[in-house]
């Protein structure tokens, strides 16, 4: 096939059991040569043991996996054409860190010439600005420095894809954003695909082309970052990726431009469906805590109610507010001054929101959801 | 009192039983015994003041002691790592953790008997009317197993391979198995993982083993007198005939005393080849 030679990593099929307990659904799924693409799911959900399918350390129940276009079945992780950063880094502590780092290059055959060794190992530690820390020893590092030896000891193999398992999990917030950053980079400049699994939706948003959402051992939505956060394919997605607010309503007409729903205070609004919802139906609206604007009531819809919580973030404010017979919504504001006056607890405040804003998803949804998101969900 | 001496206090007052029962129970003995060495033997036994190396000259009148202990023992602590190693391995890698309790119990359980009993079980099954016996019914008559090397280290390796077994499987079990997928990622096949890895992360467990059967074998009495007969006999029996039978006081200490400067260079050496191979870390065998 002449689409193979663009594709990186296949799933044909893919499932993987142990014993009755099924940790990932047949699954297909290809990822083109040279992309940054995130797993991105609740623990539990596949994602980590997809992963070790393509590495090799657990074989698919059913399926197949394909590096380059070549079927992966019998080859043993020590002969693929991959890298992994593990999580926890699992650096060898007997090495310094130009052994770990030189360890992959002493496995090739023919061997390396020591020169060669040397020189690659000093060019992957310059990589990752590790240069003059070849004589230390891994647990002299800190956290990061730690990461770094991991990134520059799988990379300097030239992997075709590198595999990364949580590789930030362990790193405090301001040294993650800065690696997110450095990862991205490093990325556009080599050119390898980049399979990065993670349960941190804002890693997954910020760092990669492309986000395969999973849930219970099933993709749920693959796309475009923005793609996943925007129009979210299932209720599953919209409360894991970000955070929103769902509230109950029933279907009034179903129109090409969005359906007519009539929320449980009695309000109509207008909103995009995120699944097949006949007329009569049960469904969550899912809208964006930025979506709302606290204020004065504006554009088509307006709700009001009583400010409970103010959560101050820096840049931004979070509300909680109590809307009767809708529970209690999250409002993202721009923080400001005057808003600060004007939105204490126990104000009374009136909610809008854009026409385009609402998403509504079949109830049905609801178990899955509700059983696996740990991420914040209002829901009435 | 300051908070700084009273920690001091403390930590001396913690120390104080343990030091006073290693000054009067090693320190003092084994100065009395350097200064035994160095004396002569009282005409009816015991002994009697002196300041010569005439004992220590006198060390080669029991080489063949030194020679079977500085043979067998390093031999029988090779021969129980040898052994040990493979079944610590299955038990701290291969086997199914529900069954790594009972397997790992079953290795300790001999420990409830005592090795004198053990011991004399393998003087019979080893002697005239054990295997022997059973070697000339099938036609294989005069094979003696009995009083010989082979048989004291068969004696040896069947007592201290539990010794041997657990440093090596706590070592082994607690290797990270991660590592392991790491190599693998990187590229080394199952073989050269176990060398550059496992082996390696596994020698402090390894040298902790053979350090404490080694010493233990270096002061073997019991195993060389019961199945070693009068023939293949190590130091600790040398010293059991000096001290109590031929009553030579000062030449058995100065046996005492080289036998614990041998113990000592052994572990040093043994101490210095595995912080060499298994990197700088710390490691600490006693």
């Amino acid at each position: 096939m002449a689409g193979q030679q663009t594709l990186d990593i296949e799933f044909r099929g893919v499932s993987k059991r142990y014993g009755d307990v099924t940790a990932v659904h047949p699954t297909d799924f290809a990822v083109p040569k040279g992309a940054f693409i995130a797993l991105l799911g609740p623990s539990g959900c596949g994602k980590t043991t997809c992963l070790r399918m393509i590495g090799g350390f657990e074989q698919p129940s059913t399926g197949q996996v394909l590096i380059g276009g070549t079927d992966m079945a019998d080859v043993p992780p020590y002969r693929r054409p991959v890298n992994m950063v593990f999580q926890h880094y699992a650096l060898f502590p007997h090495f310094d860190v130009s052994a770990n780092v030189a360890y992959g290059l002493r496995q090739i055959r023919p061997r390396l010439t020591s020169s060669e060794i040397a020189r690659r190992t000093a060019d992957a530690l310059a990589m990752v600005q590790l240069g003059g820390f070849g004589a230390r020893k891994v647990h002299e590092l800190s956290g990061g420095q730690q990461q770094r030896v991991a990134l520059a000891r799988a990379l300097v193999n030239r992997p075709s894809v590198l595999l990364l398992d949580e590789p930030l999990a362990a790193l405090d917030k301001k040294l993650r954003t800065d690696m997110q950053i450095e990862l991205q980079n490093l990325q556009r400049e080599l050119g390898i695909t980049f399979v990065l699994v993670t349960h941190d939706q804002e890693e997954a948003l910020s760092m990669s082309d492309v986000v395969c959402v999973m849930n219970g051992g099933r993709i749920v939505q693959l796309g475009a970052p923005d793609e996943i956060y925007d129009r979210p394919a299932d209720r599953f997605v919209a409360a894991f990726v970000g955070k929103t607010n769902f509230l109950d309503g029933t279907v009034l007409e179903n129109a090409t431009g969005g359906a007519r729903i009539r929320l449980a205070n009695g309000m109509d609004v207008t909103a995009r469906l995120g699944g097949a919802a006949a007329t009569g139906a049960r469904v969550s609206v899912s809208l964006r805590p930025e979506a709302l604007r606290l204020g004065t009531p504006a554009g088509e819809a307006g709700l009001s109610g009583v400010i409970r919580n103010r959560i101050f973030l820096g840049s931004t404010a979070e509300y909680a507010i109590e809307v009767p017979l809708l529970g209690t919504l999250l409002a993202t504001a721009d923080h400001s001054a005057a808003q600060s006056d004007l939105l204490k607890p126990g104000d009374p405040v009136a909610i809008s929101f854009n026409p385009g804003a609402p998403l509504a998803f079949p109830a049905s949804d609801n178990k899955t959801t509700q059983r696996e998101s740990s991420h914040v969900e209002i829901v009435s | 009192m300051s908070s700084a001496a009273r920690k001091r206090l403390v930590t001396a007052l913690l120390l104080a039983p343990a030091a006073v029962w290693l000054l009067l129970f090693l320190v003092l003995p084994f100065v009395a015994i350097v200064v035994f060495s160095l004396g002569e033997r009282a005409p009816a036994g015991g002994y009697q003041p002196a300041l010569t190396l005439a004992q220590y000259a006198n060390l080669p009148a029991r080489a063949a002691a030194f020679w079977n202990t500085l043979v067998l023992a390093p031999a029988g602590a090779l021969a129980c790592l040898l052994i040990a190693y493979p079944v610590a391995y299955y038990l701290a890698i291969k086997v199914l953790p529900q069954r790594r309790l009972l397997l790992v119990a079953l290795i300790v359980i001999p420990f409830w008997t005592s090795l004198l009993i053990r011991t004399y079980a393998w003087m019979y099954i080893l002697g005239g009317r054990g295997i022997p016996a059973f070697l000339e019914l099938v036609g294989l008559p005069d094979v003696r197993l009995i009083n010989t090397p082979g048989a004291v280290l068969l004696g040896i390796v069947y007592g201290y391979l539990p010794l041997m077994i657990l440093p090596i499987y706590i070592s082994l079990e607690r290797l990270d198995r991660r590592l392991l997928e790491a190599s693998a990622d990187l590229g080394a096949t199952p073989f050269s993982t176990f060398f550059s890895v496992t082996l390696r992360l596994s020698l402090p467990g390894m040298m902790t083993g053979f350090s404490l059967v080694l010493i233990l074998l270096l002061g073997e009495y019991l195993i060389p007198t019961l199945l070693g007969g009068g023939k293949v006999f190590f130091i600790g029996n040398a010293l059991v005939d000096l001290f109590l039978q031929s009553r030579n006081w000062p030449f058995g200490s100065a046996i005492a005393v080289a036998l614990v400067g041998i113990a000592v260079v052994l572990l040093l050496a043994a101490n210095r080849i595995t912080a060499r191979l298994s990197g700088a870390r710390q490691v600490d065998l006693l």
